[in-house]
């Protein structure tokens, strides 16, 4: 490959567009700092859009390949690439970045600067990860990214966001120390290698695929996450500033889900084969169980977040039950997750920077007072539910039927996130949007202004056109989820 | 018997410090009242030279002078060019602290400069009586120096402390020594090696011997259980002093542990390995720990200290598997680079309580960092890359010190210690992020603006940028270590 290194750009850009925004200095100079944010967010989406175009669909090898000696000494390298899996996840996430730096424009009035900063370092480090083929430098990058998100909803969050901050950064860190440990194994094993290529070819016997496993289980299902290591989420949702909620739902929970299908499935193949009736117990637990727990709750940003699990537990569940239609539906279903939480929060975050309240309870009729928002928040909470013709049903749609093929039954409680997921997304609808004025609060409400309008508008177009026209995405990734499969069919004991 | 003088090319940098110091000394006397300017040049010049002279008598050629007593290999250069530097930065950081509380008497860089020459000396000995003879001098000029505010009465005790244990210690050691010298009849450490290795000496006065001396060892490096005087001293030490204690004298811990048990008692590895492993996983487990229920600064500092020095530790026992020194080389060169990185993380923290102490006034509790986001986000944000490199964290070069400690540690099979490692790095992860916490997340109770001489706060950036720029390029540093490590395994 010939040209610019353009996932080092990628990379690089946002994290250098975040020192600079940083060298903008207090907050005197806060209109300068978001002015450089959205510049560098908005090309840091604009140089990924090569990464789509040029991309050769009919391979499922590397592309944009990158090679650099970074530590010789352990023979670490700088070696990035991207197949059909990881490049939508790239484009996503510099997606999403400048539609949270215009979320968080007026919002945030205290220190701007390193507000944006930690969103565009936070963004350059995600692309790392999703692009990263040598395992310690995945590993770098997936580690630092917990920083600036710490730093996120320790500074800019809610009441409660110091223990919110300390619960999502060692609960995440406790999972990805036990992968290193594996990783430093594997490194061993392959004859002093960090390369993720090299280590998908190696043949490991079956008990140190199971102890691998269960070592990457640790750092994706924290981060996925799975039940029963959920918890941090909600409370990291609740207490994060909107933008927070936004990167979390939409693409820090996507890399769990992308570190099964780049370590655990290529590099224990056996083992998860093994354990896939474990990981689906575990997937169907939190689509039905999590779905009734979103039921009951009467915060806002909670219901989202357990609605983020277990519309996050069909993609696990989507993975492990090894068809393509299962692979390419859960991917579908990121993506489309992507779009949706990160909306739904962004609507919950309009509500919440005019009422400064994300009880369910505080609000009531909120369509009398703000009718194109709540025109907006219907699309949305439909997808969120599953209706046809958006996004949000194509991945659950194609999952469902993977899992029917699979087993009936497992199929069968799959599909019951249908119905409660419209249950509990539309009853919070409702007793949000409908109904009388609730109090003063509500008819004192000012509807979406033109750069909520835009960034809502942009994500209902996603939902909407991922929704009725998914094959753009499902042609890229459909050659390496095969390769993929096949990969995973053949003992490698 | 005829008088042989000793080659003194080896030890040329020993003798110009020693022949300073005695100069500063007179400048001193001579000198009078404020000029201390001039004695803390004197004493950054003689680091100085002390650092040409031995980058430019660097040669790959181990010599060893006054009888086989003394050994200047690259090992020991390449360990005295990171000392120099690390007490130079101390020297920096230090001075307006000390200026401040009326403590910059020409004793403190005297003290200082004797304590260099100790762990020079320490770096350099082949010989067990000349490890003693290094330990002794730094050990009794930090005596002095953490005594050195004699009206306090928190460093009288401190010092007091430091020194009924520090000498019960040297004891141990002597004692193990003793016995050591009684089994193989001789001191020299590499002669001690090669009688053990040709089935010299009586096992099990060597093993009981051992005992004393990994013990004594253990007092020096402060680990697990002798590492009782650590946090008192820590916290008693005026902070300049602490700084001292808690960075350079690493290094000399670390040369003389390789000396020892490396090269003198290689043969019994399978004793001491396990000695260690006890030691370094008691001090990861305890120092996290405590270091959590800390509210003082400079005791966290101090139990995490503990705990790097275990996980340090842990590169000195993985090198030889079962006898096998296959990946000697690739162990020892990761506690080296361990050490090295500790030295410049410890050396940045504890400066950044310096430059934010005042005249009457110590930042040493945790709370004493509060909102220093709002007050000063540049020096928050080197503290904060301070921290995490301590947590070990990337792209900070913290981690890539855990990281090649505990590849070494795979090497050497020993998976289930390792697991244990990364399970109490994140205890601590805890309490670094509390600093973290406090220093972002909390609105500041001290306005006070942030004064400090220009060197001190360029020097001070320079630190905290070092760590992050060695997170991203840790290659020249690692490789620097292996050279180093090279060298030492190629001398015996």
């Amino acid at each position: 490959m010939t040209g610019l290194p353009l996932l080092s750009i990628a990379i690089w850009l946002p994290i250098v567009g975040g020192l600079l925004v940083l060298a903008t200095g207090g907050d005197r100079n806060a209109g300068l700092a978001r002015l450089v944010a959205l510049i560098a967010a908005v090309a840091g989406f604009l140089v990924t859009i090569p990464l789509y175009v040029g991309f050769d669909a009919t391979t499922s090898d590397m592309q944009f390949t990158e090679l650099l000696p970074w530590i010789p000494r352990f023979n670490i390298q700088y070696q990035l690439g991207v197949d059909g899996i990881s490049v939508l996840f790239i484009l996503l996430n510099s997606f999403i970045t400048p539609l949270v730096v215009l979320a968080g424009w007026k919002v945030i009035e205290e220190k701007a600067a390193q507000y944006m900063a930690a969103f565009l370092i936070m963004s350059g480090l995600m692309n790392g990860i999703f692009s990263a083929l040598d395992a310690v430098l995945f590993y770098v990058f997936f580690e630092a990214s917990l920083i600036p998100m710490y730093i996120i909803i320790g500074v800019w969050g809610g009441p409660n966001r110091v223990y919110a901050a300390f619960k999502f950064f060692l609960y995440t860190l406790l999972g990805s120390l036990l992968m290193l440990v594996a990783l430093i194994y594997l490194f061993f094993q392959s004859g002093f290698s960090f390369n993720l290529l090299e280590w998908h070819q190696l043949k490991i016997p079956l008990t140190a695929q199971i102890y691998l496993f269960l070592a990457f289980l640790m750092a994706f299902a924290v981060k996925v996450p799975m039940w029963p290591v959920h918890t941090w989420l909600p409370d990291a949702h609740v207490e994060a500033p909107t933008g927070g909620s936004v990167v979390l739902a939409a693409i820090m929970l996507k890399l769990g889900a992308y570190g099964f299908l780049r370590f655990s499935l290529p590099i224990a193949p056996d083992a998860s084969r093994e354990l896939a009736w474990l990981m689906i117990a575990l997937s169907l637990t939190a689509v039905v169980y999590i779905g009734f727990v979103a039921l009951v709750q009467a915060d806002m940003k909670k219901l989202i977040a357990y609605s983020s699990i277990s519309h996050m537990g069909f993609v696990t569940l989507g993975f492990f039950i090894f068809n393509s239609l299962g692979i390419e539906g859960a991917l579908v279903q990121m993506i489309s997750h992507g779009f949706i939480s990160g909306a739904m929060f962004l609507c919950v975050g309009v509500l919440y920077d005019r009422m400064h309240s994300r009880q369910i309870a505080d609000y009531g009729g909120v369509v009398n007072t703000m009718p194109k928002f709540a025109a907006l928040f219907m699309f949305f909470a439909m997808a969120n539910a599953g209706l046809p013709a958006t996004s949000g049903f194509v991945g659950e749609f194609m999952v469902i039927l993977g899992a029917v093929q699979f087993n009936f039954w497992v199929g069968f409680a799959a599909a019951t996130t249908l119905i409660l997921g419209a249950a509990y997304t539309l009853w919070m609808y409702k007793r949000v949007v409908f109904g009388a004025v609730a109090n003063h609060h509500v008819a004192e409400l000012a509807d979406i202004d033109a750069r909520e309008l835009v960034i809502l508008g942009i994500l209902a177009l996603c939902v909407l056109g991922m929704g009725l026209y998914p094959y753009p995405f499902t042609e890229v990734m459909h050659a390496s989820v095969e390769n993929l499969l096949k990969h995973v069919a053949v003992p490698k004991f | 018997m005829n008088f042989v003088m000793p080659d003194l090319y080896p030890a040329s940098a020993e003798i110009f410090l020693l022949l300073m110091t005695c100069a500063v000394l007179l400048v001193d006397l001579f000198a009078g009242k404020g000029r201390h300017w001039l004695v803390y040049l004197l004493t950054q010049l003689t680091l100085a030279g002390c650092f040409g002279i031995t980058f430019f008598t660097l040669d790959g050629q181990a010599v060893t002078t006054f009888s086989n007593m003394f050994v200047d290999d690259l090992f020991a250069d390449f360990l005295k060019l990171v000392l120099y530097p690390a007490v130079a930065v101390m020297l920096v950081y230090s001075r307006e602290y000390l200026a401040a509380r009326n403590l910059d008497k020409g004793e403190f860089y005297l003290l200082v400069l004797f304590a260099t020459l100790g762990m020079m000396v320490m770096i350099s000995a082949s010989h067990f009586l000349t490890i003693y003879l290094g330990l002794e001098l730094l050990a009794l000029s930090l005596y002095a120096l953490v005594a050195i505010d004699r009206d306090s009465a928190r460093a009288t005790e401190a010092a007091m402390k430091y020194f009924v244990l520090g000498a019960m210690a040297s004891g141990l050691l002597l004692y193990g020594i003793s016995m050591v010298y009684g089994a193989t009849g001789s001191l020299d450490i590499v002669e001690v090696g090669q009688r053990i290795a040709t089935g010299g000496g009586n096992k099990t006065v060597l093993v009981f011997g051992l005992v004393f001396v990994v013990a004594g060892l253990a007092f020096k490096l402060g680990v697990v259980p002798f590492h009782m005087w650590i946090p008192d001293v820590y916290h008693g030490a005026p902070t300049a002093v602490t700084l001292f204690i808690g960075s350079a004298p690493k290094l000399a811990a670390f040369a003389i542990a390789m000396r020892v048990l490396v090269t003198g008692l290689a043969e019994l590895a399978e004793h001491w390995q396990v000695m260690l492993t006890i030691l370094a996983a008691l001090s990861i487990a305890l120092g996290n720990l405590a270091a959590i229920a800390q509210t003082n600064l400079k005791r966290m500092l101090a139990y995490s200290a503990i705990s790097h020095m275990g996980f340090m530790l842990l590169g000195i026992l993985s090198g030889i598997v079962g006898g096998d020194p296959r990946f000697a080389l690739n162990a020892y060169s990761s506690a080296m680079f361990y050490a090295i990185t500790y030295v410049l993380m410890s050396l940045g923290s504890f400066g950044m309580i310096l430059l934010l102490s005042r005249a009457s006034f110590e930042a040493e509790n945790i709370e004493d960092f509060k909102g220093l986001n709002k007050r000063s986000p540049w020096f928050a944000a080197m503290m904060m890359i301070l921290m995490f490199s301590m947590a070990g964290m990337p792209f900070f070069v913290g981690f890539f010190a855990k990281f090649a400690v505990l590849q070494s540690v795979v090497a050497a099979k020993m998976v289930w210690l390792a697991v244990f490692a990364v399970l109490f790095s994140l205890v601590g992860a805890f309490y670094y992020l509390r600093v973290v916490k406090v220093m972002y997340f909390d609105a500041p109770t001290d306005t006070a603006p942030i004064e400090a001489p220009r060197d001190m706060r360029y020097l001070l950036s320079i630190n905290g940028l070092a760590v992050a720029l060695l997170g991203l390029l840790p290659q020249g540093v690692l490789e620097y270590s292996i050279y180093a490590s090279y060298a030492f395994l190629a001398g015996h």
